[in-house]
């Protein structure tokens, strides 16, 4: 009982409501009106939908900038690029994530809420100071070259920037805090008695981790992978910074049709199908936030 | 409990871990005070970069456009995130409660060129129908306000399921209005999450180099967009130093916003 009137219930659900679907929903469908329009030139650069003509009004729809990016093979080469990279450092961030989530936990407790904020810090630093700072360090020569040619390690400078290992490497730092929070929270409400039982059935610590662990914290694995997956999927400022010309992805792509290019309604066709093929992870990952939110 | 990872693998990742975390942040820093031109070479102490920092006027400007835009959009979030967040987690059942409730989680995932996108091309519609709005700070403004709050609902949502709803039903009883209730009983009790909601909202706006670049115009450029067009063109120590300083504010507030929060923490076991 919280005791409003529906009058009072209407403007406290209303505002926020209308304020998402004006400018969340609203603009999406938007999007898909101009994947459908023409390329023109004038402001706004697109050709209206609808047409006066004779009193009446004629659609003018075309799918000429879907047929676009099917048949450019550029564009498919962007999405499995990006799906590609984004689903290898959702991978890293699991594998590196989880024994820190972990550690956290483990440690003593007046350590612990330290560690927990230092986790959590970077995520509230900047995106785009953090990508940065990794251009010094990689560059041909850079700080961590000349530290392996100071040791001797190597003769020459490795290539470290503008390639795939740059770009992953820039997602995986960016992103591992986004997969640390959940999987700590998964393994915080892990009841310490169901592995104490495990332990007394005889089971090894890895088959303890395996068969009990693990299973229980599938919920923080699924949030923390689609916390990953989906904004790394179209991650611009990384592919931008620490991406060489073969390092395709498909925000970069959306961004340059945008800002070089010039052609809205392609861009647009670009972003409809991008949403179309987040649609699943988005409805998942609201599945299981929501979980993590009423639990 | 007799499972343990062995304790030499939880320091070491714990080590390691944090060591990826925080040595690109710490060289950055660090290089912010080196005297050469080069940010990879070392050639002792020198505060010159901060000295020609503040004399680039260009980025002054920029940093009062962002912290103008940033608090304003904080405090917009700040109140749809916290309608949004209790709507949410009092009333069980409403009309389009499911759409809502994605409305509210998808901003936080959806890619950052889908939201600008998007967003642009809303405002250039209005512009062409109804005259407005110009683009430039308002339009970032409402775009940082819009995924502001889905944060803020995120932590208000949280706070609300951990507040104990005795104290609301107590004051109910007693005769107090529900809006009464609500603005002396539940809003005190998760100040905690305003505050920290108000400072997410805030971070994130000032960080914001994607969406803005989307919806701006030609009179608003903000700092992650001012930064953003010198890195293009390569490493250089003052964008090291400007770094700094923006590390050291947002620790500083971030170190803010865990005091209030421990403070509010301990009255409240005061109270209890």
């Amino acid at each position: 009982m919280t005791g409003f009137g529906r009058i009072s219930r209407l403007m406290i659900i209303g505002a926020p409501f209308l304020w998402l679907t004006l400018f969340f929903l609203l603009p999406l469908l938007i999007v898909l009106k101009i994947s459908l329009a023409e390329s023109a030139v004038g402001i706004p650069p697109y050709t209206p939908l609808f047409v006066a003509r004779d009193g009446t009004r004629e659609l003018h729809a075309t799918l000429t900038n879907f047929a676009l990016v099917a048949s450019d093979g550029l564009y498919l080469r962007a999405y499995l690029g990006s799906l590609g990279n984004a689903a290898l450092a959702t991978v890293l961030c699991l594998l590196i994530g989880y024994p820190i989530a972990y550690a956290i936990l483990r440690a003593r407790s007046a350590v612990r809420q330290l560690l927990l904020f230092l986790a959590i810090l970077p995520f509230w630093t900047s995106f785009l100071i953090r990508v940065y700072a990794w251009i010094a360090i990689l560059q041909p020569q850079g700080l961590l070259n000349r530290f392996l040619t100071a040791l001797g390690l190597i003769a020459a400078p490795l290539p470290l920037l503008n390639n795939q290992f740059s770009v992953e490497l820039g997602l995986v730092y960016s992103y591992l805090p986004f997969m640390i929070l959940p999987l700590y929270g998964a393994l915080s409400t892990l009841d310490p008695t169901l592995i104490e039982a495990a332990a007394d059935l005889g089971a090894r610590p890895w088959r303890s981790f395996l068969s009990v662990i693990l299973p229980l914290t599938v919920p923080g694995i699924a949030a923390g992978s689609l916390l990953v997956l989906i904004p790394a999927i179209g991650e611009f400022v990384i592919p931008d910074l620490l991406g060489g010309p073969d390092n395709l992805m498909i925000g970069k792509v959306l961004w340059e049709e945008f800002f070089n290019n010039r052609d809205w309604p392609v861009a647009a066709a670009v972003a409809v199908l991008l949403v179309a093929g987040l649609a699943i992870p988005l409805l998942a990952a609201q599945r299981f936030l929501e979980r993590g939110q009423t639990a | 409990m007799r499972f343990r990872a062995k304790g030499w693998f939880r320091s070491s990742a714990l080590a390691l871990g944090l060591g990826f975390l925080y040595a690109p942040i710490v060289l950055l820093v660090l290089y912010s005070f080196n005297s050469s031109r080069l940010v990879t070479v070392w050639a002792g102490f020198s505060l010159h970069w901060y000295g020609a920092l503040f004399h680039d006027e260009a980025f002054g400007v920029a940093t009062l456009t962002s912290l103008e835009v940033g608090a304003i959009a904080a405090s917009l979030a700040l109140v749809i995130g916290t309608l949004a967040g209790f709507g949410m987690a009092r009333f069980a059942r409403f009309p389009g409660r499911a759409l809502f409730g994605f409305q509210l989680l998808a901003p936080l995932v959806v890619p950052e060129v889908i939201l600008g996108l998007s967003l642009l091309l809303l405002f250039v519609a209005c512009q062409s129908w109804f005259g407005w709005p110009s683009r430039g700070m308002l339009t970032i403004t409402i775009a940082h306000a819009t995924f502001g709050a889905c944060f803020v609902s995120v932590l208000v949502r949280a706070q609300l399921a951990g507040f104990d709803r005795a104290l609301e039903e107590a004051a109910l009883d007693l005769g107090a209005r529900p809006w009464t209730v609500l603005m002396r009983i539940t809003i005190p009790g998760i100040s905690p999450a305003l505050v920290s909601g108000w400072l997410l909202a805030f971070t994130l706006s000032l960080d914001d180099l994607v969406v803005a670049s989307f919806v701006t115009g030609p009179s608003a450029t903000t700092l992650p967009m001012a930064v953003f067009s010198s890195v293009r063109l390569g490493v250089s120590p003052e964008i090291n130093a400007l770094a700094t300083l923006f590390l050291l504010a947002v620790f500083a507030l971030v170190a803010l916003a865990g005091a209030v929060m421990a403070r509010a923490e301990r009255r409240r076991r005061v109270v209890a």
